[in-house]
C-alpha cells in the first residue's frame, strides 16, 4: 500500500473552501455597480439589505435545513432598534447602533430558537409565523415608543464612522450596505466551511445519523438559529439606516414570504443564492410593476400557488435550474481534483 | 467484574405492549458478541435503547461501570459508544471525505469550531486518511455518498461508526442487503475490526453469527432466551425450537 496520504485530505478539503475565479468576478462586479449605476442607488440599496436578510434564511434553510415563515421578527427587531438608538440619539454611530441592533435580534434569536427547536417542519414554520405576528402585535401594542401605525419619525442617520455623511442621491447609503453585506458574507462563507458549518449539513442530510457520529444536534441549531437572526437583524437596521424609516411592515408576514420566494429563485445551500436571488426579485418587481402597478401582486400570489403546488423539492429541480448551473460555478458541488492530486 | 457494556432489568413498553422485558445483558471487555433472536423479537429495540434514541421505562445501562440511562445520544457517543444501522444512515450530499471528517472532529473536540476551515488540522487530516484507507474509501473520497456503490456506502456506515472510536461498537447487520460479489469486503472489514473495541452484533444471517461471534445471547419476545458460548447456544433445543418457528413470532 502507498503511503497514507493525509496532505491529500487536508489539500481536498481546503479546495472545496477556496475562493472562486467566479466568485472574484461576483464581488468585482458588486463593488463597479457602485460607478456603473450612478442613479440606481435607491434599488442597490434594497437589493443589499435583502440579500443580506435572505443570506440570514439560507444559513437556517439551506444549511440546517430549518423552514421558517416568520425570519422578518428578526428584521423587525433589528430595524426597529437601529431606528430607536438613532432618534433617540443613544448610538449615534451608525456601524455600532447596527452591531448593536444586531445582537438584540440574536437574544431574540436564541430565546425563540427553543420554540423552534420543537417539532417537525410544518410546526417550524407555524411557530416562526406566530413569534413574527406577536412582534409585530407587540410594536403596535407599544405605539408608543414604536410610533404604532405611522412609524418611527424623526429619525436621522449620523456619518458612517464619523466620516462619511449619508448624502442626498444614496450613494453613501449604498456603499456602506454593500460593505457590511460583503464583510457578513464573508464571515458566514467562513462559518459554513468549517466543523461547526459542516455539522450543520449533516443535521440536515441525516439528523440521526448526525447525532449518532457525536453531533450536539439541538445545541448546533439553536446557534445557527442565533446567528442567523443576528445576520436578519443587521439587514433590518441596515433598511431603517438607509431609509430613515421603520414601521410595522418591517415585521410583516409578506416580508418573510417575500424571503422564502428570494431564496427559491437564487436558490438554497450556496450562500450566494441569496444575493442573486434578491437582485432578480428587486429587478423583476421594478420592471413588472412599472408595467402593470397594480398586477405585482397576482404575480407574487401566482408564484407562490406555484411553490405550494409542486413543493419544495420540484421546484428547487425546475425554477432553480439555471441557477443551479451557476451555483456550479460558485463550487457549491465538489469540484473534481486538479490533476495529481488524487492518490 | 466492570462490563464494557451492560443492562440491568432493562424494561421497555409501547402502550400496554411489553417489547423489551428486564433485559440483563453483559458483554464483556473485547467480546465479540452476537445478539440474535427472530423477527419481531425486540433486537431494534434493544439498539435504540442502548443508544439513546429511546428512553427506558425501567432498569439502568452501564457503559464501562458508568450509568448512561439518562445521556443523550451524542454524549454517549462521545464517552465511546457508537452504532451502525441496519439501513444505512448517511449524508447524501457530503463526500466520504466530509463525513469522515466530522466523525473525526467532533471526536476530538473541534465540532464546534466555525472558524478554521475543515482540512487545516494535521491531526484530523492523519485520521480520516487511515480510516479511509482501511475501508477501502480513499478512491471515491470525493465524491458524493448518494452517488456511491452500495457496497461502498456499506463500507462507509462502518468507517463513520470507527471514526467515532468507539470502545464498543454496535454492528446493526453490517452485511444486510449487500449483493454476493461485494459481501468479501464487507466481511472483512467485520473481521478486521480492531481488537480492543468490544462487539456487539445484532444480525440475522447464522453463518456471520457463528462465524464471527465468541459469546451469543438470543432473545425472544424481549426477554432473553439463554446466553452462551456458540456451541452451547447451537445445541441448545430451546433455540432450535425458536429458529423452527414453533412458539416464536417469526
Amino acid at each position: 500500500m502507498t503511503a497514507i496520504p493525509h496532505e491529500a485530505m487536508g489539500r481536498q478539503l481546503v479546495a472545496a473552501a477556496r475562493w472562486r475565479p467566479a466568485e472574484w468576478v461576483f464581488w468585482l462586479f458588486a463593488a463597479a455597480t457602485v460607478l456603473l449605476f450612478p442613479d440606481r442607488y435607491l434599488i442597490l440599496t434594497e437589493v443589499a439589505w435583502l440579500g443580506l436578510f435572505a443570506l440570514s434564511l439560507d444559513l437556517i434553510l439551506g444549511y440546517a435545513g430549518i423552514v421558517s415563515l416568520g425570519h422578518a421578527a428578526f428584521f423587525g427587531i433589528g430595524a426597529y432598534s437601529a431606528g430607536l438608538l438613532a432618534k433617540h440619539g443613544l448610538i449615534n454611530e451608525p456601524v455600532l447602533a447596527l452591531v448593536v441592533a444586531g445582537f438584540a435580534a440574536a437574544v431574540v434569536g436564541f430565546l425563540t430558537s427553543f420554540l423552534v427547536m420543537r417539532g417537525s417542519d410544518l410546526t417550524r414554520l407555524m411557530v416562526t409565523l406566530a413569534i413574527a405576528l406577536v412582534l409585530r402585535e407587540l410594536a403596535n401594542r407599544f405605539s408608543d415608543i414604536t410610533g404604532g401605525f405611522d412609524g418611527l419619525q424623526g429619525i436621522t442617520v449620523a456619518p458612517v464612522l464619523g466620516l462619511f455623511e449619508f448624502d442626498l442621491f444614496g450613494k453613501v447609503g449604498y456603499i456602506y450596505c454593500l460593505s457590511v453585506l460583503f464583510l457578513l458574507f464573508v464571515l458566514a462563507r467562513r462559518i459554513v466551511h468549517s466543523p461547526f458549518g459542516l455539522s450543520l449539513r449533516a443535521i440536515r442530510n441525516n439528523p440521526l445519523r448526525a447525532a449518532a457520529i457525536g453531533i450536539p444536534v439541538n445545541r448546533r441549531l439553536i446557534w445557527i438559529y442565533t446567528v442567523a437572526a443576528f445576520y436578519a437583524g443587521v439587514a433590518g437596521a441596515l433598511f431603517t439606516q438607509s431609509s430613515a424609516i421603520a414601521s410595522l411592515d418591517v415585521f410583516a408576514f409578506d416580508r418573510s414570504a417575500d424571503l422564502m420566494l428570494v431564496l427559491v429563485i437564487g436558490g438554497t445551500g450556496y450562500l450566494y443564492g441569496g444575493l442573486i436571488g434578491a437582485a432578480i426579485f428587486k429587478l423583476l418587481q421594478q420592471e413588472v410593476s412599472s408595467l402593470t402597478p397594480q398586477y405585482w401582486q397576482f404575480w407574487i400570489g401566482l408564484v407562490l400557488v406555484v411553490i405550494v403546488l409542486l413543493g419544495r423539492q420540484r421546484i428547487e429541480s425546475a425554477v432553480t435550474f439555471v441557477p443551479r448551473r451557476i451555483a456550479r460555478l460558485f463550487g457549491k458541488e465538489i469540484a473534481a481534483l486538479p490533476g495529481g492530486e488524487a492518490p | 467484574m466492570t462490563y464494557a457494556l451492560e443492562t440491568i432489568d432493562l424494561k421497555k413498553q409501547f402502550g400496554g405492549l411489553a417489547v423489551t422485558r428486564d433485559l440483563s445483558l453483559r458483554i464483556a471487555t473485547g467480546a465479540r458478541h452476537a445478539l440474535i433472536g427472530p423477527n419481531g423479537a425486540g433486537k431494534t429495540t434493544v439498539i435504540n435503547l442502548l443508544t439513546g434514541v429511546l428512553r427506558p421505562n425501567g432498569g439502568r445501562i452501564l457503559l464501562e461501570g458508568s450509568d448512561i440511562t439518562a445521556l443523550p445520544v451524542h454524549s454517549r457517543v462521545l464517552r465511546g459508544l457508537s452504532r451502525t444501522f441496519q439501513i444505512n444512515q448517511l449524508y447524501a450530499d457530503l463526500t466520504p471525505l466530509e463525513t469522515i471528517g466530522l466523525a473525526v472532529s467532533e471526536r476530538l473536540g473541534h465540532g464546534g469550531d466555525w472558524w478554521r476551515v475543515l482540512g487545516t488540522r494535521a491531526d484530523v487530516n492523519g485520521e480520516i486518511a487511515e480510516h479511509l484507507a482501511r475501508f477501502h474509501l480513499l478512491d471515491v473520497m470525493g465524491e458524493r455518498t448518494a452517488t456511491l456503490p452500495y457496497g461502498k456506502q456499506r463500507l462507509l456506515e462502518i468507517a463513520v461508526a470507527i471514526a467515532t472510536r468507539p470502545r464498543v461498537l454496535l454492528l446493526d447487520e453490517p452485511a444486510a442487503g449487500v449483493p454476493e460479489s461485494e459481501r468479501h469486503d464487507i466481511l472483512a472489514a467485520v473481521a478486521s475490526l480492531p481488537r480492543d473495541v468490544t462487539v456487539l452484533l445484532i444480525e440475522h444471517d447464522m453463518d456471520l453469527v457463528f462465524s464471527f461471534a465468541d459469546r451469543i445471547s438470543v432473545l425472544v419476545n424481549g426477554a432473553m432466551l439463554t446466553e452462551g458460548a456458540p456451541d452451547e447456544v447451537a445445541r441448545d433445543p430451546r433455540v432450535k425450537a425458536v429458529y423452527l418457528g414453533e412458539g416464536a413470532d417469526a
